[in-house]
């Protein structure tokens, strides 16, 4: 029989350290839905989604009840809409965006990931058909969630893409601009995207990807701090070994209930993303993790050391613990979702350049950094071009989730709700990145993708 | 099946005996069960099986949840399996 002292101790983890399962998320294949006639391929969408995901919810929550653990969200992810929507001949994809977005509602998901398009070599038609729509999409629906894909370590960065992109989230944060420019808080520019990564706003099923899958999101920074608590002023090898034993027994609780969900919903498993998602809660923070390390603020010098610890040991104790561990598996720094990494910003320790260097060494990389609703598009393009950079010459996956807000300044402040939290507009380099940006054209592939 | 319930309140007469009642009421067997009291706070571990349980979980899950709101005490039922996965390979 399992002791009294490790049921406690499970029971602790989800009671106050709020270790949950953050995402069960469904991915569902849309090739077979697309067809010459608009309408035709967006009625196909509809009942596919509808059909595959009718139980995702019921499901999950019945799952939630009889293990005790706390499953936050159900999502879904489908094939990139640029693909499905294509052959239609349609000049303008939003009506995709508003039929995945009913499709989300009425299968109770509060997310849907797949408004999405893969350019890192360049663009076909329904590429630009799709990235023209972006903003346009995401002012008009509430749960889809955006993402182009614009590097690889193999292709190298699409520079044309990194400019459009620019003006496309200026443009999204003009037309969410009422809800502080909501709408770039669904919007990801990825490099080396994973197709199976259940996380949003960056998730959609992949082009090599089954007919369905099941993948899920484990969480649990609280769970990670309070392990820390009890090795206090112990060496890093301690600390290591600490986090990778906690990491290891989240993602068996991971590794069960996507074995349950797999079975009860008939889709096969997919991976477990081993990842350290933080919530604006107290105590559900990473940022809290490193200042347990010894650091006096998040962002303090020592940072990218105590997060590259972190994120290598999650995934060393990780890794045994599920079949296949897969998606972006590393620790988040999502400035607006994090309630540590929103106060090293409120008491200046933490910057836009300190946060990139972060990104180095942890998932994703830039993520719901609110900055001037003024900054130039140019500038943003290159925000996104530096990710890039990073992701292709090291071969990880980067993000950019930047928001622009629409008429607000340094000093002020973005709420965006629930999840998604709220963040300090922060200062970006005034110095133009114009010319750079203006050039256009590819970024070759670094020397390191030729391996052959 | 196999669940585990944990009991953990202030401690009071009778606990073990209003909680057993729900179970058996539903023809859930109790396989084991221990208790501590520490500093006037009580925890109960049970070990039960719903092979024969005559309810759904979730109804066995809201009607222990509604005991302890009665009682004062905080009532959770969780299946084995949770446990094992996180601590036995």
């Amino acid at each position: 029989m399992i002791s009294q002292s490790e049921i406690t101790e499970t029971i602790r983890m989800i009671e106050s350290e709020k270790l949950d399962i953050r995402t069960i998320t469904l991915g569902i294949s849309l090739r077979d839905c697309a067809d010459s006639d608009g309408a035709v391929a967006r009625r196909k969408i509809y009942d596919k989604i509808t059909y595959c995901a009718k139980n995702l919810v019921r499901v999950g929550d019945e799952i939630s009840i009889e293990y005790g653990i706390p499953i936050i969200n159900k999502r879904i992810a489908v094939t990139p809409i640029s693909i499905v929507a294509e052959p239609s001949g349609d000049e303008n994809y939003v009506a995709f965006a508003q039929v995945i977005d009913q499709a989300a509602q009425a299968v109770g998901v509060n997310f849907i990931g797949g408004f999405t398009a893969l350019v890192h070599k360049g663009f076909t038609k329904g590429d630009m058909r799709l990235m023209a729509s972006i903003p346009e999409a995401l002012a008009t629906t509430e749960r889809v969630c955006s993402s182009v894909n614009l590097a690889t370590t193999k292709s190298g960065i699409n520079m044309d893409a990194v400019k459009h992109m620019g003006e496309i989230i200026k443009e999204t944060a003009f037309l969410t601009r009422e809800k502080d420019s909501l709408g770039c808080a669904k919007l990801m520019v990825l490099t080396n995207a994973v197709e199976d990564n259940p996380f949003m706003a960056g998730a959609f099923h992949g082009p090599g990807e089954a007919e369905c899958s099941i993948n899920i999101g484990i969480s649990g920074p609280g769970a990670v701090k309070a392990a820390l608590e009890k090795v206090k002023g112990a060496d890093f090898d301690t600390v290591a070994e600490c986090v990778k034993k906690v990491a290891f027994k989240i993602t068996r609780l991971g590794q069960l209930v996507a074995y349950e969900a797999s079975k009860r919903l008939r889709v096969p498993f997919g991976i477990v993303d081993v990842s350290l998602a933080p919530t604006p809660a107290i105590g559900d923070s990473v940022a809290r993790i490193l200042e347990e390390m010894g650091l006096e603020s998040f962002g303090a010098p020592g940072s990218t050391a105590a997060l590259a610890l972190l994120n290598d040991a999650v995934k060393k104790g990780g890794i045994m613990a599920s079949s296949h561990v897969g998606g972006l598996s590393g620790a988040f720094i999502p400035v607006s979702e994090d309630e540590g990494i929103i106060a090293a910003v409120e008491k200046g320790a933490l910057n836009i350049e300190k946060l990139e260097a972060m990104t180095c060494v942890c998932s994703v990389g830039l993520d719901m950094i609110a900055i001037a609703g003024d900054t130039s598009p140019e500038t943003i393009s290159a925000i996104i071009a530096d990710e890039a950079a990073i992701g292709i010459i090291n071969n990880k996956t980067t993000a950019v989730r930047i928001i622009p807000v629409w008429g607000k300044k340094v000093g002020e402040w973005a709420e965006f709700g629930g999840l998604l939290g709220r963040a300090p507009i922060m200062e970006v380099s005034k110095f133009s990145s114009r010319n750079f940006i203006q050039r256009g054209g590819r970024i070759p592939a670094p020397i390191t993708s030729l391996k052959n | 099946m196999k669940a585990i319930v944990t009991v953990i309140g202030k401690d009071k007469v009778g606990i073990i005996a209003q909680v057993s009642t729900v179970l058996a009421e539903n023809m859930v067997n109790i396989l084991d069960i221990s208790q501590t009291i520490l500093q006037d706070y009580f925890t109960m571990i049970m070990l039960v099986d719903l092979s024969n349980m005559s309810i759904s979980f979730s109804e066995l899950h809201r009607r222990l949840e509604e005991k302890g709101e009665t009682i004062g005490v905080q009532i959770k039922i969780q299946r084995e399996e949770v446990f094992k996965a996180m601590h036995k390979i």
